[in-house]
């Protein structure tokens, strides 16, 4: 289905009923499901008529070239940016009744790292709906937050200014964030990008150690060359949804082009080892 | 100090002090969010707003006054939003266009009208009138414990008293979902918090403190408050807590220190006049400013942030 979204005469009310075409939701309780999402900033659609649906015990890596919507697909399933249409069961319920299930790790260039806060200050937001409303962190929600960042190297600096740490350092910290919300979902964006090869060894360790818990990992990734180490399933995308799939199957030099759209040089993909 | 002091002195101290705390907290949280010249935007708003509220009503009591500020503040916020996205300029550019036009148009009206019954200028809107808030009713320290004295303590002690304490509930109430909206926006929403309502929560806390503060102390103050003792607590700490406590610190400094300056200190060089409380308070919190960013203890960042700068 190519469709002309530049072209004339597609106005929105087209583009807004052919993404809201919906397919059943079928009584499925997968982590994760999207039907149709489409996200628009402004009159363009950045994430245009999605389908995905990430299995149980899944570690999937959400790839396409820039401003393919990759991160957007996050943040239009979890609600932080409007969605213009589409479905979203996070196990079976609508994301607001299962938010306790998910644990997101936005991108670490988002935020002010000069914010007056100290290491465990920043895991212990992720405790935030366990300490419960108008209340203060007490000592077992500390011990949580250290254990959290003991699970990645980083139980040294709880008492450091985030300022102080580096960027792998930084990518850490959210993690260990994430883990303190003990979730069954874990949403990342770009975990991986501008950190150091010990951190990016952490960061995978503590992924697959999650896995293995049965636990749902997504992440937006950059990096074609480690995808077939690190993941174990594929979701291309670049506006629309190009492949979805185990890596083995999904992960072709055909599905990259089309992702890509012919950006990728030919030995690059070689390179890769892909299947099929 | 005797008499004389708890007369004269005294109550303006007391009110000058919980002014500048009562803007100093949300403060904190202004400056946090790159959004310090909202307190400056509301603080010249305030001046429309009572105008209106006078011609409206024809009193300067507390009610109306507090009312048609308000309301200003509020207008003032979605013009500022408005700007913004109709204009696709930046949010200090809004803020700075819609706070001047209004405090502009706001010195006109009351250029046209008939104020000379009443204690309504632009003097006062800047400077307030912290000197002229005196016990009149009071003999000495004893008069503290004096029901019949006490009853004639100037109103604005009782209401910046309870608008600071309502300030300093507002944020223990709501540190965290603060804390963790300031610091990231997206986490929050993904966990559930209102980001939309807690910054509106904090810029009606602004209002709230602005409108207060303005009647007794003027907008100069309310500006300087708003941006510079929590701007010095930023360079004392790298810890949040803390850093409200500094700016509290540094706010009950400023006023105590600059109405002493203003009152004793032009005598201790041989002049015979004092000088503007108002002024030398907002003086001397810029000064605090100005030594912090000299000699703070965390004026200097390191690691990534410092390299990223």
């Amino acid at each position: 289905m190519a469709l002309p979204l530049d072209g004339p005469g597609l106005q929105e009310p087209v583009l807004i009923a052919r993404a809201g075409d919906l397919v059943g939701l079928g009584g499925s309780d997968s982590p994760l499901l999207v039907r149709g999402l489409t996200v628009s900033y402004g009159r363009k659609p950045a994430v245009f008529s999605v389908d995905a649906e990430m299995p149980a015990g899944s570690m999937t890596a959400i790839i396409g070239p820039n401003g393919a919507g990759k991160s957007t697909l996050l943040k239009g399933a979890l609600g932080i940016v409007p969605r213009l249409s589409g479905e979203i069961r996070v196990f079976g319920q609508p994301f607001a009744a299962a938010r306790h299930r998910v644990a997101y790790v936005p991108q670490r260039a988002g935020v002010d790292w000069d914010f007056p806060a100290r290491v465990i200050d920043v895991v212990l937001m992720g405790l935030y709906r366990e300490i419960g409303p108008l209340r203060f962190a007490g000592r077992r929600h500390r011990q949580t937050a250290l254990a959290c960042l003991e699970r990645v190297g980083m139980a040294d600096f709880a008492m450091r200014q985030i300022g102080q740490l580096s960027g792998g350092q930084q990518q850490r910290v959210f993690l260990a964030r994430a883990l303190a919300q003990n979730a069954d979902l874990y949403l990342l964006d770009e975990p991986f990008a501008g950190v150091d090869a010990a951190t990016e060894r952490a960061i995978v360790g503590v992924l697959q150690a999650l896995k293995d818990d049965r636990k749902t990992v997504v992440c937006v990734h950059h990096d074609l060359s480690t995808v077939t180490d690190y993941f174990d399933r594929v979701l291309l995308i670049n506006l629309r949804k190009v492949a979805e799939g185990p890596v083995g199957e999904a992960f072709t030099a055909e599905a990259l082009q089309a992702t890509y759209g012919g950006r990728l040089s030919r030995d690059h993909i070689e390179d890769l080892a892909l299947a099929g | 100090m005797g008499a004389d002091f708890v007369q004269l002195s005294l109550t303006p101290i007391v009110i000058g002090t919980l002014a500048c705390i009562a803007c100093a907290l949300p403060g904190n949280f202004l400056l946090l969010r790159r959004q310090a010249l909202i307190g400056d935007a509301i603080s010249h708003v305030v001046l429309p707003g009572i105008v209106v509220a006078f011609l409206i009503t024809g009193t300067i009591t507390a009610w109306p006054m507090m009312l048609g500020a308000a309301g200003a503040a509020i207008i003032a916020v979605g013009l500022i939003e408005l700007i913004r996205r109709l204009g696709r300029i930046e949010p200090g550019a809004a803020m700075g266009v819609v706070f001047t036009t209004l405090f502009a148009a706001g010195v006109l009206i009351l250029e046209m009208t008939d104020t000379s019954g009443v204690h309504l200028d632009v003097e006062h809107a800047l400077h307030g009138n912290l000197e002229s808030l005196v016990w009149f009713d009071a003999t000495g320290w004893g008069s503290l414990l004096d029901g019949q004295a006490l009853a004639g303590l100037p109103p604005q002690v009782l209401r910046l008293a309870v608008v600071t304490a309502a300030m300093a509930l507002f944020i223990v109430l709501l540190w965290r979902e603060l804390t963790i909206a300031t610091f990231d926006t997206v986490f929050a929403r993904s966990m559930g918090i209102a980001t939309r309502a807690v910054g509106f929560a904090l810029v009606v806390a602004t209002a709230v403190a602005a409108v207060a503060a303005f009647d007794a102390v003027g907008s100069i103050i309310v500006i300087a408050m708003f941006i510079c003792p929590p701007a010095a607590a930023r360079l004392m700490t790298n810890h949040l807590p803390h850093q409200v406590l500094w700016s509290v610190v540094f706010a009950v400094l400023s006023a105590v220190l600059g109405y002493v300056l203003a009152g004793y200190g032009p005598g201790w060089i041989g002049h015979s006049h004092a000088v503007s409380a108002a002024g030398m308070i907002a003086t001397v919190s810029g000064a605090i400013l100005a030594l912090a960013c000299l000699f703070g203890p965390e004026r200097r960042r390191t690691g990534q942030a410092a390299e990223g700068a």
